[in-house]
């Protein structure tokens, strides 16, 4: 372990002190062990896999050539417990307490490495022991993960030791306020909450404003189902969120800042709580940081569930501890936000930008990216895809690099159907769609939205009716009932859907859908209403025929919807053992002697009993 | 539900209440923080316990209802033993997820977003638990299950009462 430096940071040379001595004091560590602690992973027991390391460790007497580091999240969560090996890059996967201990007998004393315990490339049917050499991470660019999964989280010397906190020296000491959002103007960063408002002119607004009291909010409620990037963040690099508030506070003035966790990420609570005492501790939050005479203050509050809160004036009312309803815009918060003072929010990944961008220059980060998309996104990759995880990608990477060159294709040899981006607000893309750029204007074009980052990816077996109707039970759930189109035309939306994959669709709901999903997207009062019908209408364009199998055939192509199903057995095949007939739960099944076995549709719950049960594989689905 | 009964036999519960709801305005605590704090320390939020916090914080008890209905972390039942989320994300979803809420509610006897009558689960199902890597998954109080399989399913709850020391 690095050793703890006492003492408080107060000026830009104390800043520098303790990113020379952390690097000293790690220089004459011969291997470094990271252990990755992302949620992910600790679901898959790290815990064990790090008290066992750390334990052999001294057993060995390594302590003085070995550091070991419980990292944030190093993205490929699928693999868990995942362990890097520094110098070498050498990854290992589904890392077990015996195995750990095995790695450090046979790579760090024997000086060979564990190949069998490699990421293991299935394509290719082979181990790739380099980290970087796997296509899962060969394509990525980190920017906002640039710390996740390389440093210890907890540890303010090491974010220090990465040019941390000196972004908001040189904000302070060089670029002043003006200069400070000019640089991010510059940089061409835009909101990666989904909206995609640029960062500079939103930061510029909130610093014209008029006003003692300014606030800036960092919007950590992602709840689109599917979306873990900012949690990652959070937990992997907590530092880098509290200096993003820092230089943002200081650009607009705001001497306050609020973090908005949801109360379902515990872990990432527990870690910024932590990493916000240290700060407080060393001096880098609270009266006159680093000697420059600016204050700041920085406090988290806890959602308490419900996803309007991710629109950003219903969550100022959640921060005030009200019912999270959204507000009519104007005024819009930069005029008038919390506690009706000028208030900048930006979400997780945008702040976890801006340090970087203030140290290495807007024009460094505009060189990625393309068109009016500048910079990196960070996606959640997960569905029916075989390497899910977090990813960071340059704007501009294709949609089937994404899926099949980092994600590994479909899993289990079945065939890609779409991918859906952007949560209950985005849209369903199809195979068509694979070589169409992943920026802003370009999936706004085809209904999609870039979202937040959550990217499902569906296979043959999964039904698009269904998956609609998945979505419109989410949004309708979730709707805070403050304005008529949404609160009663979701409901009428998903009753209409509800009735198709029941089998009891008829064509002119198909019409009646698009015209209730256009007239809610032009009417209602906030974001989530105004996205709400996108899973649907962009089903309804792309999947059309899957639509009209279900009102027109009464069939589900995927042999998803239950309503629908027919379970029928095959008299050629079927011995009557009658091992059905006693299996099934509702009795549907009749038959014996003489008679031969039927099912009952009537009867029939649909739950696949008797396929399970059936040896001769007599039953199928029609 | 019992919540007269419960007010009779828990005066000291409602006065800790008191207690801290007064300690939690004090500080400048918001109404969501104060109701987080009480919850955690009672259990859920019965209508006797929002009384004491409106009192506390000198607002009206249609607020303090308001904000308790709103947000789904918020009970105004008595909470299990144990919290199961099943997860129903988009992730967890087309993983199969809804397998599990079946089977769930089967083994437990009890239908979502009610307790178990023996009081050892709450059954819940979440939006997304965001460990949609390792879906489907389940999350049993802070504990989050990884890539659970209806063959899985019943070892898990089973573990827990005999971790109580009551096999069912």
């Amino acid at each position: 372990m690095a050793a703890r430096y006492a003492g408080r940071i107060e000026t830009i040379p104390d800043l520098d002190r303790v990113k020379r001595e952390f690097l000293d004091s790690v220089k004459d560590f011969r291997f470094t062990i990271i252990v990755c602690g992302g949620t992910g992973c600790i679901s898959s027991h790290c815990g064990d896999v790090l008290t066992a390391l750390r334990k052999h460790c001294t057993l060995r007497g390594l302590e003085e050539e070995v550091r070991i580091v419980e990292s944030g999240c190093l993205g490929l969560c699928a693999l868990g417990p995942t362990v890097l090996v520094e110098p070498g890059d050498t990854f290992y996967v589904n890392m077990t307490s015996e195995k750990i201990v095995q790695v450090v007998d046979r790579h760090i004393i024997g000086g060979k490495i564990q190949e069998e315990y490699t990421f293991f490339d299935e394509p290719r049917k082979k181990h790739i022991p380099r980290l970087t050499d796997i296509p899962f991470y060969h394509d990525q660019v980190k920017i906002v993960l640039r710390n996740c999964g390389s440093i210890d989280c907890a540890s303010i010397e090491e974010y220090i030791s990465r040019d941390g906190y000196f972004g908001f020296a040189k904000a302070v000491k060089e670029l002043g306020r003006v200069g400070t959002y000019e640089e991010l103007i510059k940089s061409g960063l835009r909101g990666r909450g989904g909206a995609g408002f640029p960062t500079g002119i939103k930061w510029q607004s909130g610093h014209d404003q008029p006003g003692d009291r300014k606030y800036i909010v960092c919007n950590g409620d992602e709840g689109d189902p599917g979306a873990f990037m900012d949690r990652s963040v959070l937990e992997g690099d907590p530092h880098s969120i509290i200096e993003g508030l820092l230089i943002g506070g200081y650009a607009i003035g705001a001497n306050q800042g609020f973090v908005y966790v949801r109360a379902e990420y515990p872990i990432a609570v527990e870690r910024l709580q932590a990493a916000i005492g240290v700060a407080y501790d060393r001096g880098l939050l609270g009266r006159n940081i680093l000697g420059t005479g600016f204050d700041f203050d920085l406090e988290i509050r806890i959602g308490a569930g419900a996803f309007v809160c991710g629109e950003e004036t219903a969550l100022l009312n959640s921060i005030e501890g009200k019912r999270g309803e959204p507000r009519q815009k104007p005024p819009f918060p930069f005029q008038s936000g919390l506690y009706g003072c000028p208030t900048i929010i930006n979400n997780v990944e945008t702040l976890a930008n801006v340090p970087v961008i203030i140290t290495r220059g807007g024009d460094w980060y505009a060189s990625y990216g393309v068109g009016r998309s500048r910079g990196t996104k960070v996606f959640a990759l997960a569905g029916d895809i075989r390497y899910s995880g977090i990813i960071e990608v340059p704007m501009g990477i294709t949609m089937g690099d994404i899926v099949f060159r980092i994600g590994g294709g479909i899993k289990d040899g079945r065939q890609f159907k779409a991918i859906q981006s952007g949560g209950p607000s985005g849209g369903c893309l199809t195979r068509d769609h694979l070589d169409v750029s992943v920026d802003y204007e370009s999936l706004a074009a085809m209904g999609a939205i870039m979202g937040s980052g959550g990217l499902i990816v569906m296979d043959e077996t999964t039904c698009m009716v269904d998956t609609a109707r998945y979505f419109m039970d989410f949004v309708q759930d979730e709707s805070c009932g403050h304005c008529v189109p949404c609160r009663i035309g979701t409901k009428r939306m998903l009753e209409i859907l509800q009735r198709i994959v029941a089998g009891k669709g008829e064509e002119a709901d198909l019409d009646m859908l698009e015209t209730l999903g256009n007239t809610i997207k032009d009417t209602a009062m906030c974001g989530l209403g105004q996205t709400a019908p996108n899973p649907v209408l962009t089903t309804l364009r792309y999947f059309r025929d899957e639509y009209e199998a279900h009102v027109v055939h009464k069939t589900c192509p995927a042999h998803v919807c239950k309503g629908m199903l027919v379970y029928v057995i095959d008299h050629e095949k079927c011995r009557r053992c009658g091992l059905c007939a006693r299996s099934c739960p509702t009795k549907a099944i009749t038959g014996g002697g003489k008679e031969p076995f039927a099912i009952n549709t009537e009867v029939c719950s649909r739950c696949g009993t008797c396929i399970a049960h059936c040896t001769f594989g007599a039953i199928s689905i029609r | 539900m019992g919540v007269g009964e419960s007010v009779v036999r828990d005066d000291q519960g409602l006065e800790r209440v008191r207690r801290l709801a007064q300690a939690k305005a004090a500080e400048g605590a918001s109404l969501i923080q104060v109701l987080h704090a009480v919850q955690n320390s009672y259990g859920y939020l019965p209508i006797e316990v929002q009384r004491i916090v409106a009192e506390a914080m000198h607002a009206p008890l249609g607020t303090v209802s308001g904000v308790v209905t709103f947000y789904s972390f918020f009970s105004t039942e008595p909470s299990g033993r144990h919290g199961i989320r099943c997860c129903l994300g988009t992730a967890c979803y087309v993983c199969g997820g809804v397998r599990l809420v079946d089977l769930l509610e089967e083994l437990l006897h009890c239908k979502v977003g009610h307790t178990t009558a023996d009081g050892m689960f709450r059954f819940e199902v979440a939006r997304c638990i965001g460990a949609c890597s390792l879906a489907p998954a389940i999350a049993i109080d802070d504990k989050v299950y990884a890539k659970v399989t209806t063959e899985a399913l019943p070892g898990i709850i089973s573990s827990y009462y005999e971790a109580e020391g009551s096999a069912r």
